[in-house]
């Protein structure tokens, strides 16, 4: 018996709507997050994580009633972020329905945030999304924020272990380099963030095809491994890519 | 039809929403209980537990529902813990060494070992050891959702079933009217639901 390697999958949201983006950049609407969320339950999907990509201050009500309206169609964690600042933001969104919050760059600005998070939520609440890039100048994945648009002159695996130490229980790891190319999940990245790291990695970025998957969680030691468009534009079903999964030797939960 | 109330201790925990909604969707009435009277009435005990194990005991012994939560529990009131609030049974835990935990159960939590990734996060199966209520319909093809660090070692006769992650650990605990699990049934998909199911068959 071994702990399953989960598939989750990732609702961006513009607040109220699921939108999605590629390499960072144009939006188009991709539907309304709690049908989406009811289709992924169904299907068999391990886990749900919505993000509020616009992340604006006046928007934050409109998000947590997206949270809401989601959480009631889940009987599978969720977990929730995007422009998350403080203790009591965080605390609002698992009020609203999520099991876990994630944070991203108001944690590089202020790392203490996330030892104050799981200080009260627990570790296992505590997901850090890192937005990783690959500079060939250093070679290392140096660590981009507000939206992959900054860099934040941090290498990746470096702070992974750093947020770790501080009380992050996950890691969600998004290929920046990958990301909106379905080229792939970034192998060698996820590897050396899962071998460096206690805590079970996502990872995210460039998945198209199952065997995308299947090279993520064996090359590339993921834990989890997280998409979006491809499951909104039901390019790939999550029962057909778990059944792919099991024939490949690789432990997965089927759904009934 | 619904059955009359159903007590979920609510000391803050984050997953008292989850368990509110997978219990109405048994068509199961809820009410969350922060004070001791508020459990005189109550068909069925639930509490539900995420964070850290001093969180919870001192939550309880705050709210003054330590001795009102013991006394339900002796006069046989059903009473479900997740999570937290299985390991909440124990005598004592490696997490909070100074907290006294309400000790109906003989033991101590420990952490998982750090061969593995911490926290076991994610969709395991169980080993089952003798048959339960609990378990009814269940087997251990079916998976469940565990987030925990810290977990019950195995040998008290009360455990019903196991889950392996580094080093075998209590997964369930079914003992008279005393009901565990540490995993989430509230976010275990159908599964979750059918333990839920199979608990409220004991209040009915």
């Amino acid at each position: 018996m071994k702990l399953a390697r989960r598939i989750i999958s990732c609702l961006d949201t513009d607040g109220a709507r699921v939108v999605k983006g590629v390499k960072f950049g144009g939006l188009r609407d991709a539907g309304d997050p709690a049908k989406l969320a009811a289709r992924y339950n169904a299907e068999g999907a391990d886990e749900l994580v919505v993000l509020d990509i616009a992340a604006s201050r006046d928007r934050r009500p409109t998000f947590l009633e997206t949270i809401r309206r989601v959480a009631c169609e889940l009987a599978i964690p969720l977990t929730a972020g995007g422009g998350i600042r403080t203790l009591e933001e965080a605390r609002s969104v698992v009020r609203a329905g999520a099991d876990k919050v994630t944070v991203n760059t108001a944690a590089v600005e202020r790392p203490e945030l996330i030892s104050e998070l799981s200080g009260e939520l627990g570790t296992q609440a505590v997901v850090l999304a890192i937005d990783a890039k690959f500079e060939a100048a250093t070679n290392q994945w140096d660590v981009r924020v507000r939206g992959g648009r900054e860099p934040a002159n941090l290498d990746a695996l470096a702070w992974a272990q750093r947020a770790v130490e501080l009380g992050a229980g996950e890691i969600l790891l998004t290929s920046m380099d990958r990301d909106g190319t379905q080229a792939g999940f970034d192998v060698a990245l996820t590897s050396a963030a899962s071998r460096a790291v206690s805590v079970p990695v996502i990872a995210s970025g460039g998945a198209k095809t199952p065997q995308h998957f299947a090279e993520i969680f064996s090359a590339g030691a993921a834990d989890a491994a997280l998409a979006a468009s491809i499951f909104h534009d039901s390019l790939q079903s999550i029962r057909i890519l778990k059944e792919f999964l099991a024939s490949q030797n690789i432990e997965v939960r089927l759904p009934c | 039809m619904s059955v009359a109330a159903f007590a979920i201790i609510d000391y803050g925990a984050g997953n008292v929403p989850s368990v509110e909604q997978a219990l109405k969707k048994l068509a199961v009435d809820s009410r969350r209980v922060t004070q001791p009277g508020e459990l005189d009435h109550a068909n069925a005990i639930i509490l539900p537990g995420v964070g850290h194990y001093a969180a919870i005991i001192r939550a309880l012994d705050q709210h003054n529902l330590r001795s009102a939560l013991l006394g339900a529990i002796a006069s046989g009131i059903p009473f479900l813990g997740i999570c937290l609030g299985l390991q909440a049974l124990y005598t004592s835990s490696e997490e909070a060494p100074a907290v006294c935990g309400l000790n109906l159960l003989q033991g101590s939590v420990c952490s998982l070992p750090r061969s593995v990734k911490l926290p076991h996060m994610g969709w395991n199966r169980l080993r089952v050891r003798r048959p339960s209520t609990l378990l009814k319909g269940l087997s251990e093809t079916d998976y469940f959702y565990f987030a925990h660090t810290f977990a019950a070692a195995t040998e008290t006769p009360e455990v019903v079933a196991t889950c392996d992650h580094g080093v075998s650990f209590t997964a369930v605990i079914e003992h008279n009217n005393i009901c565990a699990t540490q995993f989430h049934p509230e976010k275990s998909g159908a599964a979750g639901a059918r333990l839920l199911q199979n608990f409220v068959s004991l209040v009915r």
